[in-house]
Formats: structure tokens, sequence, C-alpha cells
């Protein structure tokens, strides 16, 4: 058995490659779809290929006969289990009971209606292909203006206005800024739905042991725990009956921080049937089912002095719910509100939101969650504002920046921002691109005719959630850390990291704070029967919360080593430095290994101390993070087909102090890769029958590597005060921070043509018809009425 | 993502292939489009005849002036051959920019054309290469013009029981230039629009020009009045743009998500005199 090797190197801040990678690469990880089990079946969910539409009648004769099938089960079967949770309480929040079948009324394309089980997938199908539906086919509405506008067919019929709550939120006095402003500029801006897209679709297993009324349930999900809890519930089955086992997640992006019908529906089959059963979720139930992103309608105004200084803004937004809400629906537009300020020092703030019932799939958190929305809306805004005012767009956002002696800030909705020097990013951004030199060259281009940009966004998020008051299931994080006998480590963390590297970042904090080597650490998480309970994975929290809470599950394990060693060596004065604790008299030591032996031997224990070695520490934050950076994009325009080139795309980004710059890279990179999806190829388009039109991977424009530019990145440092790390998160900042930079530029390109806006994704059309002369503008008068 | 039950059968002769496809089997290249059409339930066949691996079927070869290409050959071994690269490079650079590099190491030349996607690459290729095909069924063998084999979306002159049996394509001499234009629709890899050309001149004169078009219309068609329009011009800008003018006059042009009716003539003239002026570069 290899020793516990102590290791003075320090390994945060290192460039080390990710733990979990062999595997990933090699083939060799567990995913659900790979768990085969003795007797197993396997469901296909019979769905809805209407977005509104009641059932008259359903046969499943046929296909409860079919050789293979072991059960159909529709609503009427389902009725009891419990609905698919909302777990967010706006007040007046208007809910409406989401059956995981739907026994009755369907509300989108691809509702699940029924479960085929049979002996195998293609059975399965086969069986599902047999059921008979007569379907009353009622009126849709899958645009969320459309359905908030009178005369709009019902999305649930108890609602006939579609408006599922109205939000609405003020600060300052936003009045007399707009009353005393010099300038007010308005834009309509869409935030277009987006399908989140993993790379492994959902799936679940799930095994009942009716002998032990044991339920294990694997899924590929952002948040076991929460799911344990959340199924139980819908199922009626005590928590501690159910384990959810969270294998290999290929991808989430906030898709997979949900709990879905399909997952207590397959907890539903094998207890009714005493049997393990698979779904695995097809790329097309994918984009038809499981929830996409964005979906905002927003309406801005902002009032500025002749100056630049921005006194005031006012913003609607109209989210497009779909037609439930799933479990944090609700909640995500309310986080573009938070943010509706950015960086810049606004005293007066008017916020309206109406959350709007649509017959499409629900939307809910996708990478960002409503702070790319705020972002893109403050962003654009202020290269309006700037462009009103014939400022360049760097000198207007110094101007209003919350200034670094400022901080902590208080916002006008309500936040704190914690620390910050908005400059420093954007200062270094503009050196990287050489920003003067572009201008000039721009201007000489102009000259020519040809269309350059320069699109800057300066961002700010809101991470690391966050205090348990500010989030519906808590926002604490937990981490136990067991030293073994032999002194191996193994750390259980609550969050369910699924590609942040934090089987890497985590063993390189407690390597550091033991101070042995990386390899003697073991990360686990995602199985609820091995870890206590945790939140999970999402909005850029886990390190920050779940790594705090792990640093400090070290510190009162070091305390203990450090009394163990004094006492095993009869010190009253000794230090753990390296793995070893040292008596700073004798010189003598006891190494970890020693250390934990005798901890578990127990031959000898000191006072008042128990055997072991075994620390868990659940950290509640006291406020959130809020990381900042500046992109830059020089883009180029054909004028003859509207096509775009990225010529330099500049990404810094401040998001405290750093545990491993490789995987903060990658971060950066896919945030990136996802915001240029947004501002240029991604649209979930639903037609006027709320039928999904970009329903095939063959119509729906993902960015992949050849379409991707060279992503010049660097960082400035700003460590957080509000957690020891000094860490603030890094998941969402490139598709936060992305979007507006990459609009902006286009719409610098093509601003000698009296181009103002452009609503996204950027087509290669879009842009010709504007090049052509075609107006972007919506009508003001339009957004002076809903104001 | 789960097919039909089929019956799956991969013939050791190209004879009994066709017997089998004679009686109601469906030929199975590459399977870039029928499998994910069957795996979508789109398409249903009972009974696979898989022509995968007929050696025979797999084959390059310069015979009597002319290039033969086995259907089952794959658009990577088209794109990569030196053959090809140096006799026919307009069927070359059309094979290595066909979808992604899984597609074009499984894909085939016969597949693709039998299968006339009006958003396929080759058939812009064939059109004006003047390709000819190979069909063969169980009882007859006849060749026949790419001018006269694509006919609608997804039709052509294949009747039941026959497969496309191999491709022919001219071999260019050195008056020749040729380029494929391609706008690429980034989801599907197909085109959105996609110009194949190919330019003859001679003592810096036009001798004649091939245009084929895909993507525009329900088929690939020939842009012949462009084609007129050049024959006799030296191929200077304004003459390649006023000749390009009309690729898509009396077209009904395909309108979908990734580009309207309009942006895609629009497009077509676009790309149309980039592809001339592509191809004029490299006739001598």
């Amino acid at each position: 058995m290899a020793t516990t090797i102590a290791k003075p190197e320090l390994l945060v801040g290192k460039r080390l490659r990710r733990r979990e990678d062999p595997r990933l690469i090699t083939g060799t990880a567990t995913y659900v779809d790979d768990i085969k089990m003795p007797g197993m079946l396997y469901a296909v969910i019979v769905r809805s290929p209407h977005a509104a539409a009641s059932i008259k009648s359903m046969d499943v004769s046929k296909a409860a006969q079919h050789p293979g099938v072991a059960a159909v089960f529709t609503g009427k079967d389902t009725e009891k289990v419990g609905p698919v949770p909302c777990g967010s309480s706006l007040p007046g929040l208007r809910v409406p009971h989401h059956y995981i079948l739907a026994p009755e009324r369907v509300y989108f394309v691809g509702h699940p209606v029924a479960v085929v089980v049979a002996t195998d997938r293609y059975v399965a199908k086969d069986a599902a292909d047999l059921i008979e539906i007569d379907w009353d086919v009622r009126g849709a509405v899958a645009d969320p203006e459309k359905a908030i506008a009178d005369g709009a067919p019902p999305v649930h019929p108890q609602w006939p206005d579609n408006k599922a709550f109205t939000h609405h939120q003020e600060g300052g006095d936003v009045d007399k800024a707009f009353a005393e402003a010099d300038v007010i500029v308005k834009q309509r801006i869409t935030s277009q739905r987006l399908i989140p897209t993993a790379m492994e679709t959902r799936g679940v297993v799930a095994e009942w042991r009716a002998a032990d009324r044991q339920l294990n349930l694997y899924s590929s999900t952002q948040i076991p725990h929460l799911m344990r809890s959340l199924v139980a519930q819908m199922l009626g089955l005590e928590e501690n009956r159910l384990r959810v086992v969270t294998p290999e997640v290929g991808g989430g992006f906030g898709s997979k921080l949900n709990v879905y019908a399909e997952e207590a529906l397959m907890g539903f089959v094998a207890m009714k049937l005493g049997k393990p059963v698979k779904w695995i979720e097809s790329r097309r139930e994918n984009f038809l089912c499981t929830i996409h992103g964005r979906g905002h309608v927003d309406y801005y105004e902002v009032a500025a002095k002749k100056d630049g200084t921005i006194t005031g803004i006012k913003l609607l937004i109209i989210q497009d719910l779909g037609a439930y809400h799933q479990l944090l629906t609700p909640a995500i537009p309310t986080l573009s509100v938070l943010m509706m300020p950015g960086l810049y020092k606004t005293a007066n703030i008017r916020a309206d939101i109406i959350g709007a019932f649509t017959n499409c799939v629900p939307t809910d958190a996708y990478r960002g969650a409503g702070r790319p929305e705020a972002t893109h809306g403050i962003e654009r805004m202020v290269d309006i504002l700037a462009a009103e005012l014939k400022m360049d767009p760097v000198e207007i956002r110094l101007k209003n920046f919350i200034q670094k002696e400022d901080f902590p800030f208080p916002t006008a909705t309500g936040l704190t921002y914690d620390t910050g020097d908005y400059s420093l990013p954007l200062k270094k951004a503009l050196g990287m691109v050489g920003y003067e030199k572009l201008r000039a060259e721009q201007a000489e281009k102009r000259k020519k005719g040809e269309l350059m940009g320069i699109g800057i966004s300066t961002y700010g998020e809101i991470c690391a959630f966050g205090p348990s008051p500010a989030t519906p299931a808590g926002g604490w994080e937990s981490a136990t850390v067991k030293i073994d006998p032999s002194g191996k480590v193994t750390v259980m963390t609550g969050c369910s990291p699924h590609g942040q590297g934090e089987e890497t970042t985590f063993a390189q904090i407690a390597a550091d704070e033991l101070g042995i080597d990386i390899d003697d650490i073991l990360v686990l998480h995602g199985d609820t029967a091995i870890v206590q309970y945790g939140i999970g994975t999402f909005g850029s929290r886990a390190t920050a919360v779940g790594g705090t809470a792990l640093y400090f599950a070290l510190q009162d394990l070091k305390a203990k080593i450090k009394k163990f060693g004094a006492f095993l060596l009869e010190s009253d004065d000794a230090t753990l430095a390296g793995g070893v604790v040292t008596c700073n008299k004798t010189g003598a030591s006891k190494t970890l290994q020693e250390i934990a032996g005798a901890t578990y031997r127990a031959m000898k224990l000191p006072a008042n101390t128990e055997p072991g070695l075994i620390a868990t520490h659940f950290w509640e934050p006291t406020n959130f993070t809020f990381p900042f950076g500046a992109h830059i994009v020089v883009s180029d325009i054909d004028r003859e087909t509207g096509g775009i080139t990225i010529r330099r795309y500049i990404a810094v980004d401040d998001c405290g102090n750093i545990l491993n710059p490789l995987i903060v890279d990658g971060q950066v990179h896919g945030g990136v890769a996802q915001g240029l999806g947004q501002a240029l190829w991604e649209e979930a388009v639903y037609d006027e029958s709320g039928q999904l039109v970009t329903g095939e991977m063959t119509d729906y424009v993902l960015p992949r590597a050849h379409m991707m530019p060279w992503i010049e990145s660097d960082h400035t440092t700003t460590p957080t005060p509000v957690n020891p790390l000094g860490v603030k998160g890094v998941g969402e900042a490139g598709t936060i921070g992305c979007s507006p930079a990459m609009v902006n530029s286009v719409v610098d390109a093509l601003s000698p043509l009296g181009v103002r806006h452009i609503d996204m994704p950027m087509t290669p059309e879009k842009i010709w018809r504007l090049v052509q002369g075609a107006s972007s503008q919506e009508p003001v008068a339009r957004m002076g009425e809903r104001l | 993502m789960i097919p039909q039950t089929f019956e799956y059968t991969a013939p050791k002769t190209l004879e009994e292939a066709l017997q089998i496809i004679a009686g109601g089997g469906k030929p199975l290249s590459g399977g870039m489009s029928l499998i994910p059409m069957m795996k979508l339930r789109l398409a249903a066949p009972d009974h696979l005849v898989d022509l995968g691996r007929l050696k025979d079927l797999h084959y390059i070869r310069e015979e009597g002036g002319a290039l033969h290409i086995g259907a089952t050959t794959t658009h990577q071994d088209v794109a990569s051959s030196a053959l090809v690269r140096g006799k026919c490079p307009l069927l070359a650079q059309t094979a290595g920019g066909v979808g992604d590099p899984q597609v074009r190491n499984r894909g085939t030349i016969g597949g693709s054309v039998a299968h006339a996607d009006p958003s396929a690459d080759y058939p812009a290729a064939m059109q004006a290469l003047e390709a000819k095909f190979v069909l063969k069924g169980a009882k007859s063998e006849r060749t026949v013009a790419a001018a006269d084999f694509f006919l609608d979306t997804f039709l052509t002159a294949l009747e039941p029981g026959e497969i496309v049996r191999e491709v022919i394509v001219p071999v260019e001499d050195g008056s020749t230039g040729t380029h494929y234009e391609k706008v690429v629709q980034k989801a599907s890899g197909f085109a959105v629009v996609g110009i194949a050309v190919r330019i003859s001149r001679k003592a810096g004169k036009i001798v004649w020009a091939r245009v084929g078009v895909t993507g525009l219309a329900n088929h690939a068609y020939r842009a012949t009045a462009v084609e007129k329009g050049l024959a006799g011009t030296s191929g200077g800008a304004t003459e390649v743009q006023n000749a390009a003018a009309v690729v898509a006059d009396g077209i009904e042009a395909n309108s979908d998500l990734h580009a309207s009716a309009e942006y895609r003539k629009h497009l077509a003239v676009v790309h149309t005199i980039r592809a001339l002026l592509a191809a004029l570069a490299r006739t001598a």
C-alpha cells in the first residue's frame, strides 16, 4: 500500500489537467444508458402531436396485447402521483396542476400522455405506435406577446388572459429621473428561445426492491438530493427509501436542474411492475420536452443626462413561460430584474414582468438563466445611448461604472455587489485588442464603404447561489472529508458536478489544505446514499459555495489532526504543515498516515475526542458573488451576402481567485460558444400552431468547433470577500458576456447605414436585409403604450 | 430514434443484390440519409439490401477519356483520390465539402445521387460535368445523362429495381478551370445554395461554360442562360456579372427556415459570380 505523500507544493492556481477526463476520453465512463440490470424493461413515452388538444378517447388495447409489452399506463393510472413540482413561490403565482401523464388535456407538442413498457425499446416503440388517440384539437398560441393580447386562445382555460403572474419592482425615483432626463432612448429587445441541447439527453433507470422497500433512481441530473426529496414526495415514498444516483452527466447547462415527469413516472412504473425500467430520451424528445432557455421580449427605456450619465432604467419583460412551471420557470426573469442595472451606478429603476403562458415546452434555467438576458439588454441600451449622444462606447461605460471605492455597493434592485473594479478588465481588453488602432482602421474602411464593427460588452453576474433566504431550496452547500486509517482522503461534495471539473479543483483545495499529494484524494459526488445532503451544481455556485464548505470541513479536520498529532507527540506546542504535525519544541513529528491510523485504533484518545477522522460542514453564504468582465468582438460583414466574420474575440473575466486556469479557460470557451450560438445561430422556432419547426439537429443550428473564432482570453483578479477562497464563479460568464459584445459589434458595423439594433440570431439573411435598407426598428409608439 | 423492424441482407454479389431489390428490397449504401429517416420512422423499408460490402462497386478508374466511379465509393475517397483531384477537380472539391468528416467517410456517391436531395452538393457538380449514370436492374443496364436523371425533389429517372451502379464524369483538359461555391446550411451541412462551374477558355476567350446549381430549386439544374451569356466573352468582371445575373431567372426558389426564396436567389447570383471568377482564375 502506497503511503500518503506529504507535499508542501501548492496546487491551487496550477493549470492541472482534469482528473475526470481519462474516463471520458477513453469511453469508459458510465452514463445512465450504460446501466443494464437483469430483467430490465424499457419505456417509450407516447406524446401529444398537438400543442393544444383534449383526448376524446384513447385505445391502448392493441399496444397492451403486442408481444413483449409488459404494461401500458395512461394519465388515468398515474393521476394520484403528485404533480411535477414548481419551486418558485412568487406572490399570486398561478400554478397549473402538472400531471406526469396528461389525463385529459394537453398543452404543448410532446406532452406525455401514456407510457409503454416492454422487453426492449424497439418493441415498446412499435407498441406505442399502436395506441389510438382521438384528439379534439384546440386553438394554440406560441408567441408570448400574442398570448397576452386580447382574444388569444387560453392555454389553461381557467386563466383566459394567459398571465401566470406579474411582478413589479422599483428602486429610487424613476419618474423624477425620466422627467429630468436630457435624453431618453427606447428599444424593444428580444432574447429568443434556445434549446439547451446537452450532448447526453436525459435518461432514467428506476429499480424497485420491494422486499427492502427501496427505490433506486439513476438519473442524468444536476440535483440528485433535491430530486430525491421531490420525487419521494410525488410518489408518496418515504425519502429515506429513495436513493438517487447520478452517473456521469453528459452536460446540463441548467436543463437538468429540474425534476421532470419522467423521473417520477419511471419510479411509478418500476414500483408497479416490480422490475427495473429504463427510459432514454431521444434527441427529438430532448428538443420537444426538455426545458428551453431565454424566451424574453424586453421593452427598455433609459434616461440620461447630456454628458452620458445614466439616471434611470425602465424595463418590461414579457417572459415566455411555456405551458407549465418547471422547477424554477417563473423565477428566472426575476434574476434579470435583479441584474438590470449591470455595472452602472443607476439609483432609479422600474421593472415589470408579465409571465405569459404559451402552448410550448416550459422555459427554465439555461446557462446564465436570466442574467444573459439582463446583460444583453443593458449592454445594448448603453450602446444605443452612446450612439444617440455620439459618445464612444468605452467612454460612456467608464463614466457610469460603479467605482471601486463604492463597494460593497447597494444596487437599486436591492442587491449588494461584493467587490469590483470594473475598469480593469475593460482596459485590459482594450489593450489586448488595440482599440485606438482598430477605430482608425474602421474609419478608413467606412470611407470605402466596408463594414467593420467593434463591439464591447462589460458585464456583471450574480453567482454563487446563494444565501438560503434568496433561494427556493436552501443556498448552502455541504462537504464531508473522510480520512481512512491508512491516511487516504475521500471528499464527498453535495454539489453534483457534471463537467465543471470539481473532481480536480476540489482535490486541489484538499491537497493544499492537508499538505498531501493530489493522488491521495478521491472526490465523490452524485449519490444520495453516499453523500450527505447537498443542493447541486448550477448558477456558478459549486466552487464558491461547495468549495468553501469543503474548505471549512478541512479546517475542522485539520484541527483534529493537529490535536491528535500533538497528543501522540505529547506536545503542547505543535504545528500542522505539509501533512505532518511537528512538535515545535522537540522537532519530533507524526505523518498524517500515522495520525490517521492512531485515530482509528484509538488506543489512546485525547480528552473529549472521538475516534476517527471525518468532518462534515454545511456552509451558508452571507451574500452572492458578483463576477465581472469585458468582451470585445471585432467583426467584418460581407455586404453582398450578409455573412459575419469574427476577426478577433477578446474575453477578460474577473472571477476572483482562480483555482485552475485550464478549467477556467474551458468554462469561458464553452460559455462563449453558447453565447455566440444565441447571437448568431440558435433559435427554437415554433409555428403559429405550436409545432416546433427546429425539431431536429438538421434545422437547429448549434455552434460547432469549426464555427468558433479563436478566443483570446485573460483575467483580472479581484477576490471576493464573501468566501475565504476568494472565488466568485465562472461557469456562465462566457455566455453572459458574449451575446451583447457580438451584437454590438455587428450593429457598430452597420451603424453607418442607420442601424441601431438587431435582434438575435443575427442570420446572414437578416443582415443582408438590413444592408438592403430594411428597417430593424420596432415602432416606438408601441413601447410607450406598454410602459 | 428507433426504427421499425426490418430484414437486412448483405449480398455477396451485385446480381444477388439486384434480385432482392427487384423483389422490393431497399438498397442501402452509406445510409447517411436513409438511416436517419428510418430512425424517425419517416421511412420504414421491410428489407434493406446493403450494397456496402460489394467490393466491385467501390472503385475509381480512368477509361476512354472519362473517370468511372463505382456507386459505393465514399465522398472521402472521391475527395482524396489523386486521379479525381488531377483529372476532375470539380468533383473532388465538391466531395470534400459534403457534410462533415463522418458523413464523408460513410456517405457514397451513388447513394447521394440516387437520393436526389434538392440541397445535396453532388448534383450541382453532376449537372456541370454532364455526368452519366449507369443504372442497373436485375435484367437491365442503361446509361442516363445527369440532365435527364434529376426529375424532382427526391425523384430521379431510376425505375423500381434499379440502382445507380456507376458515375461517369469527364476528364478535364488543360483549358478548363472549375470551382464549387457553397453556402452551407450550418445545422445540416447541406447547401443553401451551391454553384458548380466549369469554364474552358482558350486564347483569352471562353469557349464554353457549364454551371450546375443546387439548393435553389426542386432539383439541381444547369443554368444554360448563364452558360450562353459567357460563351465567346473574355470573362471580364462585368461580363461575368451580367451572365450570372440570370442564374435564378424563371426558377421557383426553395424557401425555408434558413433562407427565403428571395435571399436564395440573391445568393445564387452572388455565388455564381464568385464561382465563375474562381474558375476563370484557374483556366490557363
